[in-house]
C-alpha cells in the first residue's frame, strides 16, 4: 500500500512541477492542480496508513489508539483543499484576464520572438 | 471591561475580519462609508495593538516578557488553537497598523474608486497579517498566510492594466507553489514531530532522535523555502520588482510588510526550534540564511542601481532590508548575540516605514513626467472608459502649496532614513546592528566584515540611485509643478513623522527592541508561557471543588 500511494504522490508532483514549468497558462494551471493533489495526499498519508479505521474514539475516552486513525492530518487536508481550491479558482480569473488583456496564453503575456 | 480584556487578543483578527465583511455588503457608491469604516477599524485596530504591546512589555522594569494567549475553544495547550502575543508579534502589530492607517487615507485621494472592493480586500489583508503575527500554530500560519496571500492578489490587480495583470499572474503562480512546499514542510513536521504548535515542538526538537531528527529538519527546510519566496530572498526573488512597481501606490505601501511577514515567521521559527538550545539541530538552517542574506542584498543593490525609475528602486530597497534582515538571522542562528538582533529589529521597522513613505511618494513626484497620466490610460484601458473622472464628484481637498519644496523634503527624508544617514532611524538600527556583530565573538570575522561591507556599500548605492532620481525630478525638469493634494502629502507626512519619532524615542524604541530580542533567544520563555496558558474550565472547576 505504502508504495502504491508513495508512486502516486511521486508521479503526480513529477507531472505537476514539469507542467509548472512549461510557457503557456493552461499548463501552469494543471500543474498547479496536479501539485496539489499530490500535496493533498502527502498531507493525508502523514497521519500513517490505516486500513478500515475510524478517526473517532468512542465516547469514553482512549481505548486503543493504535485501531483508530488519525483524524488531523484528515482536518488538515480538508483545509488545505479548500484553500487552494479557492486560490486555483482565483489564478483562473486571473489567467483569463490575462489572455484578454494580452491577447496569448504566454506565462510573460508576450511569445518569444524567433 | 474585563470580558474586553479578556479577549482583547483576538480583536486584531476579529475586526477587521467584520468590517471587510460589512464593506462587502455595500455596493461601490457607498465608498465613503467604506473609507470611514475602513479608517475605523484600522484606527481601533492601532488602539488594540498599542494595547497588547503596553501588556507584552512586562509588567517589572527589567522587561520581562509577559506573553498573552488566547486559547480558543478552551482546549488544553497542545491540542486546539491558541494565539499568543508576546512582544515580537505586539511590535509587528503595531507596525501593520500604523502603515495601514497612512495608506487608507491615500487611497482616499483617487486610487479606491479605480476598482471594486478596494477597502474589503485591505480588511482582510489585515485580517491576514494580524493573524500570521498572533497564532501559536503552523497550521493556522499557513491559513492566514492563505488570507493575506488571497487579499494581496486582489488588491494587487486593483486598477486592473496589462502591466498589473500580467505580474500578477507571475505573484500568483510563484506564490501558490511557495503555499504548497509550506503545505509539504508543515505535514512532514506533524508525521515526525505529531504537533504543530510552535511551543511544544520548541520542547520537541531538542530531544528528538537522530533518525527523526533529520526528517524534521527536511520539513523545516521546506518551510523556510517557502518563507524566504515570501521573504523575497534571492534566488527566490524575481517576481517582486515587478510585482511591487505594478502595484497600485497604497497598496505597494501596505505590501512594504508583506515581505516582513516571511521575515517574522522565519525569525520566530528558526529561534524558537534551532536557536542556541536546540541540542543537536542548534543553528540549523543558519549559513543558508546567511547566504541568501548576502546575496539578495548584492541583488538588491545592484538592481537598484540598473532601475531606471523610481518604482523599480523602491522595490529593490525592499530586497535590501529583507537581504539585511535574513543575513541577521542567520548571524542570530550562528551565536550573534541579542545586541545585533535589536538593531536589526529597529532597523525592520524603520525601514518598513521609510519604504512605505517612498511608495506612496512615487506617483506624485512622477506625475508631471507623465507617470500618473500613463497608469491611468492603463485603468481606463482594463475599464473601457475615457477619462478617468468617473464618480461625477470631482476629487476635493486642497492642493498643497510650495509642492515641490514638500515633496522634494519628504523624499530627502526618505533618502536619508533608508541609505542610513545621520540623524534619521536608518543610521541608529544600521550602527547597532553593525556594532552588535563586530562585538559578537561567536561569529567568523570575514562574514562580519562581508557584511559590514555589503551594508554600507548598499547605503551608498541606495543614495547614488535616489540621489539621482531626484536631481532629475526636483532640479532638472522644467516641466510644470505637479498638483498634489493634501490627501496625498498627509499620509506621506505621517509615516515619515513616525520614523522622526522613532529616531527621537531613539533609546525607549532600542530598550524595547532590545528585551524583544532577549526573548527570542529564549525559546523556554514561550514555551512555558504558552503551557502556563490558563484554561477556563479549569478555573471553573477550581472554583466549584471550593
Amino acid at each position: 500500500m505504502e508504495i502504491i500511494l508513495s508512486t502516486a504522490i511521486g508521479i503526480l508532483a513529477a507531472s505537476g512541477i514539469w507542467l509548472l514549468l512549461r510557457p503557456r497558462t493552461f499548463q501552469v494551471i494543471v500543474g498547479l492542480c496536479l501539485l496539489s493533489y499530490a500535496v493533498n495526499l502527502f498531507i493525508f498519508s502523514m497521519g500513517r496508513l490505516t486500513l478500515s479505521a475510524a478517526p473517532i474514539m468512542p465516547k469514553g475516552g482512549f481505548i486503543d489508539s493504535t485501531a483508530y486513525a488519525d483524524p488531523l492530518p484528515q482536518a488538515l487536508v480538508l483545509t488545505a483543499i479548500v484553500i487552494s481550491f479557492a486560490t486555483t479558482a482565483l489564478f483562473l480569473v486571473v489567467m483569463i484576464a490575462a489572455r484578454g488583456l494580452t491577447g496569448t496564453d504566454h506565462v510573460d503575456g508576450r511569445e518569444r520572438d524567433g | 471591561m474585563n470580558l474586553v480584556a479578556q479577549h482583547l487578543i483576538i480583536a486584531p483578527i476579529v475586526i477587521p475580519f467584520f468590517a471587510g465583511a460589512l464593506m462587502l455588503l455595500y455596493d461601490e457608491r457607498q465608498r465613503r462609508a467604506k473609507l470611514g469604516l475602513g479608517l475605523a477599524s484600522a484606527l481601533a485596530l492601532l488602539i488594540v495593538a498599542v494595547e497588547l504591546l503596553n501588556r507584552a512589555k512586562g509588567s517589572t522594569l527589567t522587561g520581562n516578557n509577559d506573553i498573552g494567549l488566547y486559547l480558543l475553544g478552551d482546549w488544553a495547550v497542545p491540542f486546539g488553537i491558541v494565539l499568543v502575543i508576546d512582544r515580537l508579534s505586539a511590535l509587528m502589530l503595531v507596525l501593520t497598523a500604523l502603515l495601514a492607517i497612512p495608506a487608507l487615507i491615500y487611497s482616499a485621494a483617487g486610487w479606491h474608486r479605480q476598482g471594486q472592493h478596494f477597502h474589503a480586500l485591505l480588511q482582510f489583508l489585515l485580517m491576514g497579517l494580524n493573524g500570521a503575527f498572533l497564532t501559536g500554530d503552523l497550521f493556522n500560519l499557513f491559513v492566514f498566510f492563505e488570507v493575506m496571500l488571497a487579499a494581496s492578489y486582489g488588491l494587487l490587480l486593483h486598477g486592473g492594466g496589462q502591466l498589473r495583470v500580467r505580474a500578477g499572474l507571475h505573484y500568483i503562480a510563484v506564490n501558490l507553489a511557495a503555499s504548497l512546499l509550506f503545505l509539504i514542510g508543515v505535514s512532514l513536521i506533524y508525521g515526525v514531530a505529531g504537533t504543530l504548535n510552535m511551543a511544544h515542538l520548541s520542547q520537541i526538537v531538542p530531544a528528538m532522535g537522530e533518525a527523526d531528527l533529520a526528517m524534521f529538519q527536511a520539513g523545516a527546510a521546506l518551510l523556510g523555502l517557502a518563507f524566504l519566496v515570501k521573504a523575497g530572498a534571492w534566488p527566490l526573488c524575481f517576481w517582486l520588482p515587478t510585482t511591487y512597481m505594478a502595484a497600485p501606490a497604497p497598496v505597494a505601501a501596505m505590501f512594504a510588510i508583506l515581505t516582513k511577514v516571511g521575515i517574522y515567521a522565519l525569525l520566530r521559527l528558526s529561534l524558537l526550534l534551532f536557536g542556541p538550545d536546540g541540542g543537536a539541530s542548534a543553528g540549523f538552517g543558519g549559513p543558508v540564511l546567511i547566504g541568501a542574506g548576502f546575496a539578495t542584498l548584492a541583488f538588491g543593490m545592484l538592481g537598484l542601481l540598473a532601475s531606471q525609475g523610481l518604482g523599480r528602486m523602491a522595490a529593490n530597497l525592499v530586497l535590501i532590508s529583507s537581504g539585511t534582515l535574513l543575513a541577521v538571522n542567520g548571524f542570530a542562528l550562528s551565536g550573534g548575540g541579542p545586541n545585533m538582533l535589536a538593531g536589526a529589529l529597529y532597523y525592520l521597522v524603520s525601514s518598513t516605514l521609510a519604504t512605505g513613505a517612498l511608495f506612496l511618494l512615487i506617483e506624485p513626484m512622477s506625475r508631471e513626467e507623465g507617470g500618473i497620466a500613463a497608469i491611468l490610460a492603463l485603468t481606463a484601458d482594463a475599464y473601457g472608459i475615457d477619462d478617468f473622472e468617473d464618480d461625477g464628484a470631482p476629487e476635493v481637498g486642497f492642493a498643497v502649496p510650495g509642492t515641490l519644496a514638500v515633496l522634494g523634503l519628504s523624499f530627502g527624508a526618505c533618502l536619508v532614513a533608508l541609505a542610513g544617514l545621520p540623524p534619521l532611524s536608518g543610521f541608529i538600527g544600521k550602527l547597532a546592528m553593525l556594532a552588535g556583530i563586530i562585538d559578537s565573538s561567536a561569529l567568523p570575522r570575514p562574514l562580519a566584515y562581508g557584511f559590514l561591507v555589503l551594508l554600507l556599500v548598499s547605503g551608498l548605492a541606495t543614495l547614488i540611485g535616489l540621489i539621482r532620481v531626484g536631481i532629475q525630478t526636483f532640479w532638472v525638469s522644467e516641466s510644470v509643478v505637479p498638483r498634489v493634494l493634501a490627501l496625498e502629502i498627509a499620509p506621506i507626512m505621517a509615516l515619515l513623522g513616525l520614523v522622526l519619532l522613532l529616531t527621537l524615542q531613539g533609546q525607549a524604541a532600542m530598550r524595547y527592541m532590545d528585551a524583544t530580542a532577549r526573548s527570542l533567544y529564549r525559546p523556554d520563555i514561550y514555551a512555558d508561557g504558552v503551557y502556563a496558558a490558563p484554561r477556563k474550565a479549569d478555573a471553573q472547576a477550581q472554583e466549584s471543588t471550593q
